[in-house]
């Protein structure tokens, strides 16, 4: 039986001979991520400004203009509307406002008030509330947290690995991250706390495919000694290929089924996973592997072996 | 290859078995479930308030409100022991952690040392000779004082939150000075919000009824006297006199009932109260009585003759939903603390039956499409594979289930994505057979080589996952955590599944059938 090869058997692809253009367009796209962020910084949402969230079902269609009008009448900030999923469905976000819990609390209950009144049969799907400290807090807790993914991700690369895996690694590692951020910067897609768990989830398996490539290029490093580092970097990504694809189109197929079916609750923390798994799969080949390219790493003397070195 | 251990096959079908076991349940209604005989696996995967639908709030005390109290308590006890004394004291500083005092006299410091010896356990007093005294919160007596402060909120929260012990509302203290409340099945959460948000603090004061209200709003407020709003018309002020007649927790019993028609709550009080109403009413007949709550006068009655039935009403423009809400806050008591909500996470019944219907569609698409395409590139071993992922599932509810850890949307995605990354393990093996193959090994050699060579990868590449897995525990929040958590028991369960049970049914297959080629 003829089985489904994503890659094809014997390819020799020279990965290598694309390490300029590569690295460039993941140094330029680095710093405008970067640019990006600090220009126009991230489209925060709830769980991070602080703020009101209510989705609200109407029997039928919501007449979107009257609930506008009715909620500015309580000249309780601006209120912004937004239709969600179905003309029925709407989301209705209110920004912190200024001073304490309690009078948060009175708009959102003059906010329900005034919907009852409109629409008896009302349906909240949704109330979220996140006050000032809170919000302050969970920013803290999503900037350490993936601070701390980072610093343990090395601490572990280095203790595995030789100190140039350690920095290809990493640097791969903060390409993912920075694209991944600027990416959320240029489309205004909500950043919430569960993209922040994304960001983690990214983190994870963009250093699970780089380790899964370095692996091999340290084994074929030993294997291959006479060889110039270049053609074992380009074998060891030719070997692993098929993995890197397959896992990737696993994947990516989960993701699919997700972001196609999850509902739209949880679309922001999907894009940024599939946008991650393709970024992290293109920084093991085309970030991770050119850094050892440039740091080469020391190939004789391998003292877990204890082989002998080579002349 | 050639040596497969039985005790080890044992283990794997043990293990397999006993996911099984524990994952059943979860295919029974939750009403079936609980009937299950103890000794029998009979706990499901508990579902998060994002899945099950309910109102999640944390609640915030007012922490400077209490030290506010706590001093004034303190201010008022050392005036009382040393005027009892007959020694002159007054206030002359003080910030939130510590009051300052300074007598008339400096040579009354050692009596007044004396006598303030043990006062309260929560500060340390110190007097000097210059008689200053120096009453401040000690760092233990604070922290103590706060626990059981919110202790008793607790106990009160439960009391409003849930008087017919119908709700099983979640209600605990989450870290030095927050509640965490969970209410499944609440949507509508505005009476929950105002029965927290109160405070409830019924008091009862004379109206002081010899200055006018126009003249104590112009600063003429004769000492023992207080402003205060009334709740009938906005902008309409009392006078009242600041001493506390009778005050709610002398209250044995309030309900909602009715007068000449009227909504009003009706209360008694206990021995000691009714005691002192039937004094205070005495003493006061024709005067006017305010019944304040939480500051604001909700109305203020001729007393007409002594009331010594230790019972009355309390009158005011409510509504039947109103007097029945007010009932139950004074019958579950005032709290100890105010409290502010400073996160409030509210999902719908429709919103998390539709998260859970969205999650079994992604999920069951990603199943069928992972096994589907691992059978397309990997033949017999593929369907192996997919064994071994049926069976992570299973591990992974069965899992989930033992350790009674919550599956929330997020947690739904983690376990999509777990269908996704568990076949990873088994594609590096089977790469790695192939590449073996090819370099012209035997069948059984290249698959003994391919799973030992792949077993440091994996282990590496896993190790990488569950780093961040449990870094979302750090992270997380309700759903996020759920997410961690989902994640963490999948990347277990799946090293378990792909190197050992694979192993296992390749080694099996290949003893049995002796197949020419592995077909990959």
């Amino acid at each position: 039986m003829k089985r489904l090869r994503l890659v094809p058997t014997g390819l020799h692809l020279p990965f290598m001979d694309f390490h300029r253009i590569a690295v460039g367009v993941s140094v330029v796209l680095f710093i405008g991520s970067i640019a990006l962020l600090l220009l126009s910084g991230l489209n925060f949402g709830i769980d991070f400004k602080g703020g009101t969230l209510i989705e609200i079902r109407t029997p039928q269609a919501a007449d979107l203009a009257a609930v506008r009008s009715e909620l500015n009448a309580l000249d309780v900030g601006s209120i912004a509307l937004q239709e969600f999923g179905s003309a029925s469905d709407v989301l209705i976000r209110l920004p912190l406002l200024a001073g304490d819990e309690s009078v948060q609390q009175a708009a959102i209950d003059r906010i329900q008030a005034t919907l009852n009144g409109m629409y008896p049969d009302i349906e909240y799907r949704r109330v979220e509330f996140v006050g000032p400290q809170v919000s302050g807090e969970l920013i803290e807790k999503g900037a350490q947290a993936v601070l701390v993914a980072l610093v343990l991700m090395m601490i572990y690369i280095w203790f595995r690995f030789e100190w140039q895996f350690g920095v290809g690694a990493v640097l791969a590692l903060a390409h993912d991250v920075g694209l991944t951020i600027g990416v959320f910067s240029l489309t205004r897609i909500e950043f919430d706390l569960p993209v922040v768990a994304a960001l983690l989830t990214i983190v994870g398996y963009s250093m699970n495919d780089t380790v899964v490539v370095y692996d091999r290029i340290r084994e074929n490093l030993r294997k291959y000694k006479q060889q110039p580092v270049r053609g074992v970097i380009d074998r060891s990504l030719n070997d692993t290929l098929s993995r890197t694809v397959m896992t990737s189109v696993t994947t990516m197929l989960a993701l699919f089924a997700l972001w196609l079916f999850g509902g739209a609750v949880i679309a922001p923390f999907v894009l940024a996973m599939i946008w991650g798994v393709l970024i992290g799969t293109y920084s093991s080949l085309f970030v991770a592997a050119p850094v050892l390219l440039y740091l080469r790493p020391v190939r004789v003397s391998d003292e877990r072996e204890g082989l002998p070195d080579t002349p | 290859m050639r040596y497969f251990p039985t005790w080890k096959i044992w283990i794997v079908v043990l293990v397999s078995v006993l996911g099984l076991a524990f994952a059943a349940p979860n295919l029974l209604s939750r009403d079936l479930a609980h009937e299950l005989p103890t000794w029998l696996p009979h706990k499901q995967v508990s579902l998060g308030l994002d899945l099950s639908g309910g109102a999640h709030l944390l609640l915030q005390i007012d922490e400077a409100a209490w030290r506010d109290g706590r001093l004034a308590w303190l201010e008022g006890n050392v005036r009382r022991t040393l005027r009892g004394e007959r020694i002159g004291v007054r206030v002359t500083g003080g910030d939130d952690s510590h009051r300052q005092f300074t007598l008339r006299n400096a040579d009354d410091a050692a009596a007044a040392a004396r006598e303030l010896d043990g006062l309260a356990d929560d500060f340390t007093i110190t007097v000097d000779e210059t008689g200053t005294i120096i009453a401040a919160f000690t760092e233990v007596g604070l922290e103590a004082g706060l626990g059981d402060a919110i202790e008793r909120t607790l106990e009160v929260l439960r009391g409003r939150i849930d008087p017919e012990g119908v709700l099983e509302p979640v209600i605990t203290r989450q870290g030095r000075d927050r509640i965490l409340v969970q209410v499944p099945g609440v949507d509508d959460t505005r009476v929950l919000r105002s029965r927290l948000g109160q405070t409830a603090k019924l008091t009862f004061h004379l109206v002081d009824q010899d200055t006018s209200v126009a003249a104590a709003e112009a600063g003429q407020l004769p000492v023992g006297s207080v402003l205060m709003p009334g709740r009938e018309q906005p902008g309409q002020s009392h006078v009242l006199r600041a001493e506390i007649l009778v005050a709610g927790e002398s209250l044995e019993s309030a309900a909602a009932s009715f007068d000449q028609g009227r909504p009003v709550v009706a209360f008694s009080f206990d021995g000691v109260g009714a005691a002192r109403f039937c004094d205070v009413t005495t003493e006061n007949v024709g005067r006017l009585l305010a019944i304040v709550l939480d500051g604001v006068v909700i109305s203020a009655p001729r007393i007409n003759g002594p009331i010594c039935q230790g019972s009355g009403i309390i009158t005011g423009s409510f509504t039947v939903f109103e007097t029945q809400e007010l009932a139950l806050l004074l019958r579950a008591g005032a709290l100890p603390v105010p409290l502010a909500v400073v996160e409030e996470r509210t999902v719908g019944p429709t919103l998390g039956a539709d998260s859970i219907e969205a999650g079994k569609i992604a999920a069951i698409v990603s199943f069928a499409a992972v096994i589907v395409f691992m059978i397309a590139c990997y033949g017999t071993l593929g369907a192996f594979a997919n064994v071994a992922l049926i069976t992570n599932l299973i591990l992974l509810m069965g899992l989930l289930s033992l350790l009674q850890a919550t599956l929330t949307l997020p947690g739904i995605a983690g376990i999509v994505l777990t269908v996704g990354m568990a076949v990873d393990a088994n594609v590096l093996i089977f790469e790695r057979i192939r590449e073996e193959q090819r370099h012209g090994r035997t069948i059984l050699n290249a698959v003994e080589t391919g799973f030992r060579r792949a077993m440091t990868t994996i282990l590496d590449a896993n190790i990488t996952t569950a780093v961040a897995a449990f870094l979302l525990f750090f992270l997380g929040s309700g759903p996020v955590r759920g997410f961690g958590a989902t994640l963490a028991i999948g990347i277990l369960t799946s090293m378990f599944t792909a190197m050992l049970l694979t192993r296992l049914l390749t080694h099996v297959w290949l003893a049995r059938y002796r197949p020419k080629t592995l077909g990959i």
